[in-house]
């Protein structure tokens, strides 16, 4: 299966899933119907693509995982998307011989376990402890087990957020395999806002196409027209910086932060500028917490910050250059 | 292969660039300057890398040609004074002309012998370019064309110029894109005058053309008469989506301005912005990287459709961002343009006018919308 074939498979599940619906029980309290999107996501192979082989993973590349992502972000999948397919199983692969690890990665990789975890200052915390079986922590290239601790309601409500209690440790002096965790984080984070990008302006676009006032369909006029031209625009650029972040990831290259971090700014800005604007046509519908709009604005909104801040992204691309 | 064909053209850039710089292309000194180096680049084969080699060219492929851009702008090369002609009537004449144009046109344009300007808007057809009322009217052997062609660009120096006539005036109620046809004719021919106009910036970079019967052979008729919009549209989409603005223009700019910002201590409130631009620059370049990939693989230039009004808003965008971000990083010096950094001021002038050009930017937005998002109309 290509890429793009990989991603309509993917597409067709979701779109079949009821994710809507998972999202709303897990925002109000209720995981089991969204972790049974995980786990037909997981016979698929899903969360078995950043798992090395060895560990009963795919060992698949990074724009694999890239595809994935934004696919789950297509649909506002809820629970820690980034944490557990990518930054968590790219941080045990490098630890694999390590205590448990190799445990754990065989039940990532059989979608058995779910982890998420902490890695001040780029992710000060775990988000949704309470779908994990495992949480990490990793700080000053250190790593190890941690416990959710209290915890604090993300913008979006299908997400929570949980300081971690440091634990047993792992490893230490592994600062370059929490460095490249981190990038597969922001690498997916990113794929994520790609998608919900992609699905806001197909919303905005079926919207404005049907919804009619002064007698025309909204979309006929001008100033919603050059709106979503734009939206377009920043999507159809921060395209290519995604896949070459994958890329240079994939062949672990000098360049690879740097990448990931211009990826991260680019689709982050694409994903925003097109919730403004989806928000913006659907007028007051899509300001209300029923129509499914807010699931992708409040999930944009959340993951915008996550994995590094866009200035800490801008700051890294200048010092990487 | 690439590799060594980037070598090549990195050092003969690195033997023969003008130093100092040529004066502008928009003087007449500068622009006779301008023709030499065309010459000396044509003697190089590197003016047309990948046009065919009996026409100057190289036959390299579009991914070289993006080699080669890349090195030109980074060894900061002059400007192309005869772009009109390479990057819009040349993939016009691939695509509709007849071999007979092909073997008559391409060399000289290669050469530089023959400097082309582009006559398309008209006093009263700017963005509603199908507006326009310049007509050819049939006599034997060719057409006599009359009316008045503007922002013409290159046309204060050039040697000769294309646009879109009407020939059949009869078809207009019909639909105005139809009795259009495109022809060909030289700026010093009878009953052609040419009056410069200057530009914000002070230099005559575009002009006014008045048309009195001017006579056009039938030899310099690209395509049929009468489907002349078709074929403008196509040299339309060439010039906004690929060729105009190769990614290694942004990109050296983008690398000139990251070493600014750092020579002035790294200013932390601009910082931002200049990491935009470089993002921007490298975005463009892998954008267009992929396209070239895809055109490889079988497309052609034309069907670049739609798509070519995302890039051309995209990188009008940037380089006036990018512009203006190094005029910020400047302070006070931002406003001399004599002084040690007045280059980014001339290229400020110059992106300033990108949104503008090659269809405006509100018009690539409707085609978006319209074309690609399936907006109504």
């Amino acid at each position: 299966m290509n890429g793009s074939e990989f991603g309509s498979v993917l597409h067709e599940l979701l779109a079949d899933a009821d994710v809507p619906n998972a999202a709303r029980r897990w925002a109000s309290g209720d995981p089991a119907s969204g972790l049974a999107v995980w786990r037909r996501l997981a016979d698929l192979g899903v969360t078995a693509l950043a798992v090395p082989e060895k560990q009963g993973g795919l060992g698949a590349s990074p724009l694999d995982l890239v595809v994935a992502c934004e696919e789950l972000g297509h649909h506002a999948v809820p629970g820690p998307v980034a944490e557990s397919l990518a930054a968590g199983p790219a941080l045990l692969g490098a630890l694999a011989d390590a205590g448990s690890c190799g445990e754990w990665l065989a039940g990532l990789a059989a979608g058995d376990l779910i982890v998420t975890l902490t890695a001040p200052p780029w992710v000060p915390f775990a988000a949704c402890p309470e779908a994990a079986g495992l949480v990490l922590y990793a700080e000053d290239g250190v790593v190890g087990r941690g416990r959710a601790d209290a915890t604090f309601r993300s913008v979006d409500p299908a997400r929570s957020l949980a300081e971690v209690h440091r634990g047993p440790v792992l490893a230490e002096r592994v600062a370059g395999a929490v460095a490249r965790a981190l990038d597969f984080g922001a690498l997916a984070c990113s794929a994520q806002l790609l998608g919900a990008g992609r699905a806001l302006l197909e919303a905005s676009v079926l919207h404005a196409g049907w919804r009619v006032q002064f007698g025309r369909p909204v979309g006929a006029f001008q100033a919603v027209k050059h709106r979503l031209a734009d939206v377009a625009i920043g999507l159809q650029f921060a395209r290519p910086l995604l896949e070459a972040a994958g890329v240079a990831l994939a062949g672990d290259g000098p360049t690879a932060g740097r990448d990931v971090s211009a990826a991260k700014v680019a689709c982050a800005e694409a994903a925003y500028r097109a919730a403004r604007a989806a928000l913006q046509v659907h007028g007051a519908i899509g300001y209300t917490a029923e129509h499914d709009l807010s699931r992708f604005l409040l999930q944009v909104r959340a993951l915008v910050p996550a994995w590094g801040a866009q200035a800490e992204h801008r700051a890294r691309v200048l010092r990487e250059l | 292969m690439t590799d060594v064909f980037r070598a090549e053209v990195r050092d003969w850039l690195a033997e023969h660039r003008p130093t100092p710089a040529l004066p502008s292309l928009d003087t007449a000194e500068g622009f006779e300057a301008h023709r030499a180096w065309e010459r000396s680049l044509a003697a190089a084969r590197l003016a047309v890398v990948t046009w065919p080699a009996r026409y100057g060219g190289r036959d390299a492929s579009l991914a070289e040609w993006l080699v080669f851009e890349e090195e030109y702008y980074a060894a900061g090369a002059p400007a192309r004074v005869g772009q009109n002609g390479l990057f819009m009537l040349a993939p016009t004449l691939f695509a509709f002309g007849s071999p007979e144009q092909r073997d008559r046109l391409l060399p000289r344009m290669a050469t530089a012998d023959d400097i082309w300007a582009q006559a398309w808007s008209e006093p009263d057809a700017g963005s509603d370019l199908a507006a326009l009322r310049a007509r050819g009217v049939r006599v034997s052997g060719g057409w006599l064309i009359s009316g008045t062609k503007t922002w013409c660009s290159r046309a204060a120096f050039a040697d000769r110029a294309f646009g879109l006539f009407r020939t059949d005036p009869a078809l207009e109620s019909s639909g105005r894109h139809r009795g259009l046809s495109y022809l060909l004719f030289g700026l010093r021919a009878p009953g052609v005058t040419v009056r410069p106009i200057r530009q914000l910036g002070g230099r005559t970079g575009f002009a006014e053309i008045f048309l009195d019967e001017v006579f056009v052979p039938d030899a310099d008729v690209v395509g049929e008469p009468g489907d002349g919009w078709r074929i403008a549209m196509s040299t339309a989409s060439h010039e906004r989506g690929l060729l105009l603005r190769s990614p290694g223009r942004f990109l050296a700019a983008a690398g000139r301005l990251v070493s600014l910002w750092r020579r002035g201590g790294g200013d932390p409130a601009l910082r931002d912005r200049v990491a935009d631009a470089w993002i921007g620059a490298r975005a463009y370049q892998l954008h267009t990287q992929a396209t070239v990939a895809r055109l490889a693989a079988g497309g052609t230039l034309g069907d670049l459709g739609p798509e070519a009004s995302l890039g051309k808003v995209f990188w009008s965008e940037l380089d006036l961002a990018l512009h203006e971000t190094a005029l910020d990083l400047l302070g006070s010096w931002a406003e001399v343009r004599d002084g040690p950094d007045g280059r980014w001021l001339e290229d400020y002038l110059f992106a300033l006018a990108g949104p503008v050009y090659a269809g405006t930017n509100e018009i690539q937005r409707t085609l978006i919308a319209e074309r690609l998002l399936g907006l109504p109309r």
